[in-house]
């Protein structure tokens, strides 16, 4: 019974840690820069199959991780300067229609290069393997994806509370004027936390592919998941995307273990909920409180 | 550009404005009709571009109008789809009860998912819509006893329109029946948008809190433009359902919120007549370079879109309002010299 509920549990943590890797950099843009993205996943889905192309032609798993996390940050770098910048001092629907349009290109560029069909990533052979871990074996895969997510938790966490790059993130979260008032230079933040959201976004697309399984519609099919992990960790907040994407991992999977026929349904039934209960999300950094 | 487009201009120009505009009303519906005789073979092509005018128009109440952003009109498009595929299916095959219980249904949802969200603005009431759609489409799905789940609702088969018009292959029932449903809708919308109310909804978009200052009761008049849209996009789906004889998931997905808001914003929102080009281009577009490549299609229309809202924000409406005002100035120097 223990054994059971661990599992579950380890299923559902490790579910999100994906969702969280790839929502911490859309957390930023929604929480920082106030614009809808929803070309979010499109990153998530390039740096992915970059890394399955990559795989697949024999490189180095990590050496791959690592170009998906470069290139897609370059390309989120150049679309900010580009085509987002405008969009700042635009209304929801204009950010809205614009990442969409973005979305479009994207499913059709992927679909033009890889096809249609699911694209997997060959992970390296231990990877794929099962391990004795006391209680049961577990995949190997599983729990390789809770340690990255740890690991990209714990420094993502030092770096926001700790460090001046932090501090000057959190000042300009929570109250933008002033901080360009007392001279911070935000518009090079937001490239540089824009370019840092997008490689982090592919990371998790890349790592995350044996859960959410890349194919052509992924930019689309999954943003409705790392929107829901913003919204409710409250925009701009990263303790809270980090709860909400823990918490939507393990119920998501508690769901399709014990209520498999409406588990979907009543995942956005209580998000419905809970959005009209706190419509700033659980924990809403301190400008939105 | 609303002042310019709907009031007559400064005298001297203003005749001839007034019969370029009753030319320009009589216009679509000409065009439709002469299709209908002249091109039998891409009927059903018509038939889909009137079905998502009909769908874009509805768009446009709540998104053009009244400024409601939402990313979740694919729900009420296929919730009247639905409703119309089972009514069919389970209980009557008469198209004109069907339509109008799905009508009504449809805009019943939308008035109670509008008395429940419209409270909330911004990004909270797009994450709500999309959360109404993602709860449909998975009940959609799971459903399979009524809906079929993702094989699709099928077996639908029509009683003839009034008992004499069969709704046959070649399209020509389903074609006449959605061209005077759009008429009829476009009529309701026309006068709503051109009314008292419709002025109100005009001041919500640009200042809910300045219209809540002078006394507007805001929040109803959003759940009423909702609720109406909500009906008329259920129209339109019931409408979709007839002429394929089929509902399939898709009508569901966010995909078809996003597609719709394209055509709209590609035509050029609160206008109406933008959903007629946005929508007749779309599917022109869609026509013609799905023949090329099956996925060319989704990179132009991104790419119309990115355009559009970087460099055209009226749409292509907008360019037709200053070829017009261009012609008009053309016509005006010319009558004084």
């Amino acid at each position: 019974m223990i054994s059971y509920a661990m599992t579950i549990l380890l299923d559902g943590v490790s579910f999100g840690m994906i969702l969280f890797i790839i929502s911490v950099g859309l957390t930023v843009t929604m929480g920082l820069m106030r614009v809808v993205n929803l070309a979010h996943g499109s990153f998530a889905m390039i740096g992915g199959y970059i890394t399955a192309y990559m795989t697949q032609k024999g490189y180095d798993f990590y050496l791959t991780l690592a170009v998906a996390a470069v290139a897609a940050g370059l390309l989120g770098g150049l679309c900010e300067m580009t085509v987002y910048r405008p969009l700042y001092r635009k209304g929801e629907l204009a950010q809205v229609l614009l990442t969409m349009g973005l979305v479009f290109i994207s499913i059709a560029a992927i679909n033009a290069i890889f096809g249609a069909f699911p694209y997997p990533v060959i992970m390296p052979k231990y990877l794929t393997e099962l391990v004795d871990i006391g209680f049961r074996t577990y995949p190997a895969y599983r729990l390789f994806v809770l340690a990255v997510g740890g690991v990209i938790a714990a420094i993502l966490w030092y770096v926001i509370e700790y460090t001046l790059l932090g501090a000057r993130l959190r000042a300009a979260v929570d109250n933008q004027r002033m901080a360009r008032a007392i001279g911070l230079n935000v518009n090079v933040l937001f490239t540089l936390t824009f370019m840092v959201g997008c490689g982090l976004a592919a990371v998790g697309g890349a790592i995350g592919a044996g859960m959410l399984s890349l194919e052509p519609i992924y930019a689309l099919k999954y943003i409705v998941l790392f929107l829901i992990v913003v919204i409710v960790g409250g925009e701009g907040s990263f303790k809270g995307s980090f709860v909400a994407a823990i918490a939507l991992g393990v119920i998501d999977t508690m769901g399709k273990y014990f209520i498999p026929e409406v588990a979907t349904y009543m995942l956005y039934v209580a998000i419905f909920v809970l959005l009209l209960w706190r419509p700033q999300g659980l924990l809403p950094p301190k400008s939105a409180a | 550009m609303m002042a310019t487009s709907e009031h007559s201009a400064p005298t001297g120009a203003a005749g001839l404005r007034n019969r370029f505009q009753t030319a320009w009303h009589v216009l679509p519906w000409l065009v439709a009709i002469v299709f209908f005789f002249v091109a039998s073979g891409y009927l059903s092509l018509g038939t889909q571009i009137m079905i998502w005018i009909l769908f874009a128009i509805s768009l446009d109440l709540a998104l053009g109008y009244a400024g409601i952003v939402t990313l979740g009109h694919a729900a009420f498009f296929g919730f009247g789809a639905y409703v119309a595929g089972i009514l069919t299916v389970r209980a009557t095959g008469d198209p004109l009860i069907g339509l109008l219980v799905a009508t009504a249904l449809t805009g019943l949802l939308g008035f109670v998912t509008g008395i429940l969200t419209l409270h909330t603005k911004g990004v909270t009431f797009l994450m709500l819509t999309l959360a109404i759609l993602s709860m449909i489409y998975e009940y959609a799905n799971r459903a399979k006893a009524l809906t079929g789940g993702d094989d699709g609702l099928q077996g639908m088969s029509l009683d003839p329109l009034f008992g004499r018009f069969e709704f046959n292959i070649f399209g020509h029932t389903a074609y006449i029946y959605t061209l005077v449903v759009l008429f009829l809708w476009f009529l309701i919308a026309w006068r709503v948008v051109h009314s008292p109310f419709g002025r109100s909804l005009d001041g919500i978009r640009q200042n809910p809190r300045r219209m809540r200052a002078i006394g507007t009761p805001v929040w109803l008049r959003l759940v009423a433009i909702y609720t109406l849209s909500a009906a008329m996009a259920g129209s339109a789906g019931a409408l979709q359902a007839y002429a394929t004889r089929f509902v399939g998931l898709s009508v569901l997905s966010l995909f078809t919120s996003g597609i719709v808001a394209v055509t709209l914003i590609l035509g050029g929102t609160k206008r109406i007549y933008g959903a007629f080009i946005g929508v007749t281009i779309y599917f022109l577009v869609q026509d013609y370079t799905a023949k090329i490549d099956p996925h060319l299609w989704e990179f132009v229309i991104g790419g119309l879109l990115i355009a559009v809202v970087l460099f055209l924000e009226g749409g292509l409406m907008s360019l037709v309002d200053s070829a017009r005002n261009g012609l008009a100035r053309l016509f005006k120097r010319s009558n004084r010299t």
